[in-house]
């Protein structure tokens, strides 16, 4: 599938869906049911605000969420309580499925939703969202309530307060730019459409959940993107700008891990469809984006890492020294 | 039903039972609204939200008018009467400030939400309330979140709407968050103004004693602060804030001076303003500075009496919902409806701390006390008690 061709027809603004009730009545003619899994480790600041603005709005307000559940890794400070106060379902992550033994991590909770929750579509809402917003769920739940060859729905975030010309650049954070999209672009090129590919936030349906692995820490981003891709092709996603999200920053050490955790789940996946052993020709097209005023294009660059032999080899070089 | 003030406080318990089960529609309106940022003069963004709000809500001629106001009305079973209620929509900070707001299980903080976003959150949900409470409603009830309101918009927005709507307004009831238990229905006078002063172009900085504009201004404060105030008509001066300079070691060129007279005389507030612009124009002459005295706003002294009905009423329902009334005039929306003789309150709806500071906080819990008050009080207004015992 032709990227810039996706692009045009899976990638929508937050504001295509703010007819709420349009969204809900569509899915109740469905008969569709939709589950918020909060996955949570220490949120205290942040969750209670969460709750209240989603419950109140999605669920009281607009009945498009049936249920909204905190999946907790064992929170030391008050997140789990004040998850109860406000309404939500709170699970302990250890809890659930204790046969299977506990592991800790993000992907963990995700993955232990898919038991533990009922919704035929499972939206997943990272917990420090500090400006929350109900654009954060329907934005993500709509693409799948509308179509139903879209499968899996990646929220990125793209907030240009003052740009000059027509044409800014857009794209993810540092690990997206530095690690994901070469790698995509070498390996997976039609992934490097999904604009940010690591981002928290997405919702997916039941079927597709069911049947693909999660690796338990930050890998589980990246390896649903490559198991999607390979079951149901570039088609199967959409991505919705949900504008400005802000959040807490990692600093430079933290993010060396997530790229190690992953480059962990990459590499394996690579080996899996073949691409280890018998490495595809290695590209020169790096491929990144930009945006025109609303829309959005991938931009190639080509890029030749050539290279020069050991200097040992270069018959001036060697004629150069033997005179000395 | 509700045909007498017992009958209002009676049901008043029951009133706080049920708004328990809206406390999240409530808070998460609080939040959104909060988050918009909203500096007088640049509310639109809020006042939008207030809109949709008011439409979803069912009310109907939800519209602004020119000056930016929130309007959506819910027209009363008689529609006799025309009552506003009405909350400012604006805050004292920038739209740059971080406009992010917390929330823990008793409280929440953030930028102006006491000032006035819960206020706001108040008004947006109140039809829903009245609504889930079945609460009938006889007047026709103007919505109005109002514009241009703090400091320089000197409640431009609602004055505007005040001159301009074509039927007589009954009464106004105007929603502040904080502080629950306050009662205001009486106006001070008052005068708002900026005293700035300049070195000009041409001031000569070699000659002896040049000092700059800093201590100019201070020898202006200096001679304000020597006006004598009486004791009766209580007035006070307030110098609210100060601005000046640009450095450790420059001297300054320019500085500022923001202030307040308050009393409950309209003609001391003239006089003291009439000795203010002697100091300015003496330091003026002495020094050499431009100095010059913006009025920023004024207010006429007023309101109902201390007996009046809808007084008794107010302290009647926050008696009886065991909150001790804490009777002060204002000079906010109030002073708008005692400038056209239109009786009016101004009632708090939790408590708070850190006013207008980036760590505002306000309490969760007593926020339904605050509104079960103000329904009480909407009740008394809507069924004109006080109109049959004036």
């Amino acid at each position: 599938m032709n990227i810039n061709s996706w692009l045009k027809t899976n990638t929508f603004h937050h504001s295509n869906f703010k007819d709420i009730g349009a969204i809900v009545a569509e899915k109740q003619k469905q008969k569709t049911t939709v589950s918020l899994c909060i996955p949570t480790l220490n949120e205290e600041a942040t969750i209670g605000k969460e709750i209240i603005i989603l419950k109140s709005e999605l669920m009281n307000q607009y009945p498009l969420l049936d249920e909204i559940a905190v999946i907790d890794s064992g929170s030391e400070d008050k997140t789990m309580q004040i998850a109860a106060s406000f309404g939500a379902q709170v699970f302990l992550s250890k809890e659930i499925l204790p046969e299977l033994g506990e592991k800790k991590g993000k992907g963990e909770n995700l993955w232990k939703a898919i038991y533990q929750l009922n919704g035929d579509i499972i939206v997943y809402i990272d917990a420090d969202i500090k400006n929350i917003h109900p654009r954060f769920v329907y934005g993500l739940v709509a693409p799948l309530i509308f179509n139903p060859e879209i499968k899996y729905v990646k929220a990125f975030y793209d907030r240009p307060l003052a740009f000059s010309q027509g044409i800014r650049p857009s794209g993810g954070g540092r690990v997206t730019e530095i690690l994901i999209r070469p790698l995509f672009s070498l390996f997976f090129p039609e992934l490097t459409a999904i604009i940010q590919p690591l981002s928290g936030e997405y919702a997916v349906r039941r079927k597709v959940l069911e049947c693909i692995p999660f690796p338990i820490g930050y890998g589980v981003e990246t390896s649903h993107l490559i198991d999607v891709f390979n079951l149901y092709g570039l088609q199967a996603f959409a991505q919705t700008d949900l504008d400005k999200r802000v959040h807490r920053n990692q600093d430079t050490r933290s993010l060396g891990k997530m790229a190690f955790r992953i480059l962990q789940t990459f590499i394996p996946r690579l080996a899996r469809v073949g691409k280890i052993d018998r490495l595809p020709e290695m590209t020169n097209i790096l491929r990144q984006f930009q945006a025109h005023d609303n829309y959005f294009e991938e931009v190639l660059f080509e890029i030749d890492e050539e290279e020069r032999p050991p200097m040992l080899e270069i018959p001036e070089y060697k004629k150069k020294r033997s005179n000395r | 039903m509700f045909d007498n003030l017992n009958e209002i406080v009676k049901a008043l318990p029951r009133f706080h039972n049920e708004l328990l089960e809206l406390n999240e529609i409530l808070l998460a309106n609080l939040i959104m609204i909060g988050e918009i940022p909203a500096p007088t003069f640049e509310e639109e963004h809020r006042i939008d939200f207030l809109k949709n709000r008011f439409t979803e809500s069912g009310l109907l001629s939800t519209s602004s008018d020119e000056t930016g106001n929130a309007l959506g009305v819910l027209y009363g079973e008689k529609g006799e009467r025309n009552i506003i209620v009405v909350a400012h929509a604006d805050t004292v900070f920038p739209a740059t400030a971080d406009h992010t707001l917390s929330i823990q299980m008793d409280r929440v903080t953030g930028p102006a939400v006491g000032d006035n976003s819960l206020g706001c959150a108040v008004l947006a949900t109140l039809p829903k309330i009245l609504d889930v409470l079945n609460i009938p409603i006889y007047s026709n009830i103007i919505f109005m979140g109002s514009s241009r309101s703090l400091g320089r918009g000197n409640l431009e927005g609602l004055r505007f709407f005040l001159s301009n709507f074509k039927d007589p307004i009954v009464a106004g009831l105007c929603i502040e968050g904080v502080e629950l238990g306050r009662l205001s229905y009486t106006s001070l006078g008052m005068l708002r103004g900026e005293i700035t002063c300049r070195m000009p172009e041409s001031y000569d900085w070699t000659r002896f004693g040049a000092v700059g504009a800093i201590v100019i201004l201070n020898e202006v404060i200096n001679k304000i602060l020597e006006i004598p105030l009486p004791r009766r008509p209580r007035t006070t001066v307030v110098l609210g804030s100060i601005h000046g300079g640009a450095s450790f070691n420059t001297i300054a060129t320019s500085a500022s001076l923001r202030f307040e007279v308050r009393s409950e005389a309209e003609g001391m507030v003239k006089n003291i303003a009439l000795e203010i612009e002697d100091i300015v124009a003496t330091v003026a002459s002495n020094t050499g500075a431009e100095i010059k005295l913006e009025r920023i706003a004024e207010r006429r002294p007023g309101g109902i009496p201390f007996n009046h009905f809808l007084a008794r009423a107010a302290r009647s329902i926050l008696n009886g919902l065991n909150i001790k009334p804490r009777i002060s005039p204002s000079t906010s929306e109030l002073s708008a409806f005692i400038d056209r003789k239109i009786p009016a309150l101004t009632v708090g709806i939790t408590n708070g701390e850190h006013l207008n500071e980036p760590n505002e906080t306000i309490k969760i819990e007593p926020i339904s006390i605050g509104i079960t008050q103000l329904l009480g009080l909407l009740l008394v207004i809507d069924r004109g008690l006080y109109i049959e015992h004036q």
